[in-house]
């Protein structure tokens, strides 16, 4: 795993600046102007905040049935991944719907199951950070909860919103404007690549905080 | 494949809360009829090694085996064969001692009409059987969560500074009760850092320190002596 | 054997309730004065907005329902006797549904009170379809206990559990929410949507019968060492 980390990062690198030359050359849509260009980032932070959800549940789920430090921290690596990407998505959605729709928040569908799931990993974290010894455990809880909840929110979340039906762009989008694909496609795959290094880094970063924590205990049982 | 033991085994026992061991490579063997005295200064593990015992806590390496087998293998009948008396006593404040006793007794499969009144009269509580717990003194709650502990006849008998609060009587009537339980065949493990107290009643003495055992050995005469020699000042 | 255990925690529970009455009591007033607090927010010129009484209702549910459950486990943690229950032979599921069966009866007396309260100050017809309602109460009421109760106990030992019982519980248990306030809500249309209604109660439903599972598999693993 380590080791594909410096290629990895230089393939992300790469591709982002590919994906930004990518953006700029598309022209500028006739009604939101360049505003619009957020949605190249606003979708694919989606798709890490939901790739960071997977990782986490299914990291969890791993943790409460064996035990193995190392699914608690990939655990935890992926719940910080989820918050992280989720923030974007949640601060470019607000921003294009403010140019798009004129107001910052309507209760859009997605945007409020998103916002939802992120404050479940938010106390994902909350937990972890101030849950005492043995909160490992309990954030699996709810982590493992979370997840099971979601279809109940998406259902649930969806019903309540039917008022005013929504239109998904995105599986209309080699329609109805062709020259879009590139570029979301370039930057979908550079935030995809960008989730992978940066869990890399942060479950070797957790690997080596146990190290370290392994090396106090060890201490104490020499020192005395 | 017996609901009892005769002996329980501790091997190569570690336990840590993040970075602070709590217990270090414990190893220990004790079988029915000893009084084994858990000795040490405050914060040496021994609520820990309890736990361990009660298989309340899981070691984080080692194993704790219970007669013939180990105790992940046993399941909820090795509860029944166990009696924890803790620092903080498990008992309901708001209820009276017989409600107590009673709602234990019922929990671990027992009829309280066999068991409420003797324990009650072991407590020397028979006249305050229906007073609530929360106007008890230290001492009048310390004997009765002792009887809670015992309701069901355990097996091991692990009883964390069970002489707190007593007076003389009591605490002579505590060593009594516990050197009958031994005589019948019990394991009973006696934490405390009453030195004296433990002084002639235990059978066997285990010193611990930092979450490691220092000594292991059948007790003898002088135990305050040998304590300061071997755990210091 | 397990649902002997159970209904002897309840009992047990039942009991130290009775003398005091303490958690009943408050909790019923805390809900009242919530429920008041609303009132004063929302209604203007003597008129609150429509739809604004099943809000009321199911907020006053769930907030009193969190201190609720808090205090419960606060009379487990005095004794440390949650372990004293751990420790005994019992299966430590039957202990999960002993306790949560308490807190739905706790909270189903106090929406005894609410709900004729709710009805009262913001006349809204709850009775029209009583059934449905009352359905629909309890189906809430499970769903939010089921998790409620394994957050509460998952907690005990934790110094900030009073506020992070909300953090974790409230998101999770949003789905019974807007289901106990679109159910309703369509229960006091007229003529009563009595078809949204039944979705609304299938879909609590569901969601008691995924939880009180997943509760029931994960409670001895978060509550052991």
């Amino acid at each position: 795993m380590k080791k594909l980390f410096a290629p990895l990062l230089i393939v992300t690198a790469v591709l982002f600046a590919a994906a930004l030359m990518l953006i700029a050359r598309v022209p500028p849509e006739s009604t939101m102007g360049l505003v619009q260009k957020i949605f190249y980032f606003h979708v694919p932070a989606w798709i890490g905040m939901y790739a960071g959800i997977a990782v986490c549940a299914v990291a969890s789920i791993i943790y409460l049935v064996t035990g193995r430090p190392a699914a608690d921290r990939l655990a935890a690596s992926g719940a910080e991944l989820t918050v992280l990407f989720g923030l974007v998505g949640l601060v470019t959605g607000p921003l294009w719907a403010r140019k798009a729709w004129g107001v910052w928040w309507q209760w859009d569908a997605r945007l409020t199951i998103a916002l939802l799931l992120w404050l479940i990993f938010v106390a994902y974290l909350v937990v972890r950070k101030y849950g005492g010894p043995g909160a490992e455990k309990l954030a699996a809880a709810v982590a493992l909860f979370g997840t099971a909840v979601s279809p109940f929110v998406y259902m649930s979340v969806n019903i309540w919103r039917t008022v005013h039906p929504l239109t998904s762009v995105m599986p209309q989008l080699p329609k109805s404007a062709p020259e879009m694909v590139p570029p979301m496609a370039a930057t979908s795959l550079a935030f995809l690549l960008l989730f992978c290094v940066l869990l890399i880094a942060r479950i070797e970063l957790g690997r080596r905080q146990a190290a370290v924590d392994e090396l106090y205990l060890a201490h104490e049982e020499g020192a005395a | 494949m017996t609901d009892d033991f005769e002996s329980v085994r501790l091997t190569d026992v570690s336990r840590h809360f993040g970075r602070r061991r709590a217990l270090s490579r414990l190893s220990l063997t004790i079988g029915a009829g000893d009084i084994l005295g858990l000795l040490g200064p405050n914060g040496a593990g021994k609520s820990t090694l309890l736990g361990v015992l009660a298989t309340l806590v899981r070691p984080n390496t080692g194993e704790v085996t219970f007669g013939d087998r180990p105790a992940r293998r046993w399941g909820a009948p090795l509860r029944q064969r166990i009696g924890l008396l803790a620092h903080e006593l498990h008992l309901y404040a708001e209820l009276t001692a017989r409600q107590n006793l009673t709602f234990f007794s019922e929990l671990y499969g027992l009829k309280p009409a066999d068991t409420v009144h003797a324990a009650l009269e072991r407590a020397g509580l028979s006249d305050r059987a229906d007073d609530e717990v929360a106007g008890f003194s230290r001492g009048m709650r310390q004997r009765l969560a002792l009887e809670r502990a015992l309701l069901h006849r355990p097996r091991l008998v692990l009883l964390d500074e069970p002489f707190t609060g007593l007076d003389d009587r009591s605490v002579g009537a505590v060593a009594d009760r516990v050197r009958q339980l031994a005589s019948t065949g019990a394991i009973v493990v006696l934490a405390t850092h009453d030195l004296d107290l433990a002084d002639g009643l235990v059978t066997r003495v285990a010193l611990m320190r930092d979450g490691r055992m220092l000594l292991d050995e059948a007790a003898s005469a002088g135990l305050r002596a040998r304590y300061r020699a071997v755990v210091g000042n | 054997m397990f649902f002997r255990v159970a209904l002897l925690v309840l009992r047990k529970d039942f009991a130290i309730e009775a003398k005091s009455r303490e958690i009943l009591t408050t909790t019923l007033l805390f809900a009242v004065s919530c429920v008041l607090v609303f009132a004063f927010a929302l209604v203007k010129e003597g008129e609150a907005p429509p739809d604004a009484a099943p809000a009321i209702l199911w907020i006053a549910i769930m907030f009193s329902g969190t201190l609720a459950l808090g205090r419960t486990f606060e009379r487990e943690r005095y004794g440390e006797t949650l372990r004293a229950l751990l420790l005994a032979p019992a299966p430590r599921p039957a202990l999960y549904v002993g306790k949560l069966l308490g807190i739905v009866l706790l909270l189903g007396v106090a929406e005894l009170v609410l709900v004729p309260l709710v009805a009262f100050f913001f006349g809204a017809p709850f009775f029209v379809q009583p059934v449905l309602m009352a359905l629909l109460l309890v189906a809430g009421t499970v769903g939010f206990a089921a998790v409620g109760t394994l957050f509460a106990a998952m907690l005990m030992r934790v110094r900030t559990r009073d506020v992070l019982l909300p953090i974790l519980l409230y998101p999770i248990t949003v789905p019974v929410i807007i289901a106990g306030v679109r159910g309703t809500a369509a229960l006091l249309a007229s003529p009563p949507d009595e078809v949204t209604a039944t979705m609304w109660l299938a879909i609590v439903v569901a969601f008691d019968v995924v939880f009180v599972t997943l509760s029931l598999w994960t409670f001895e693993v978060l509550m052991t060492e």
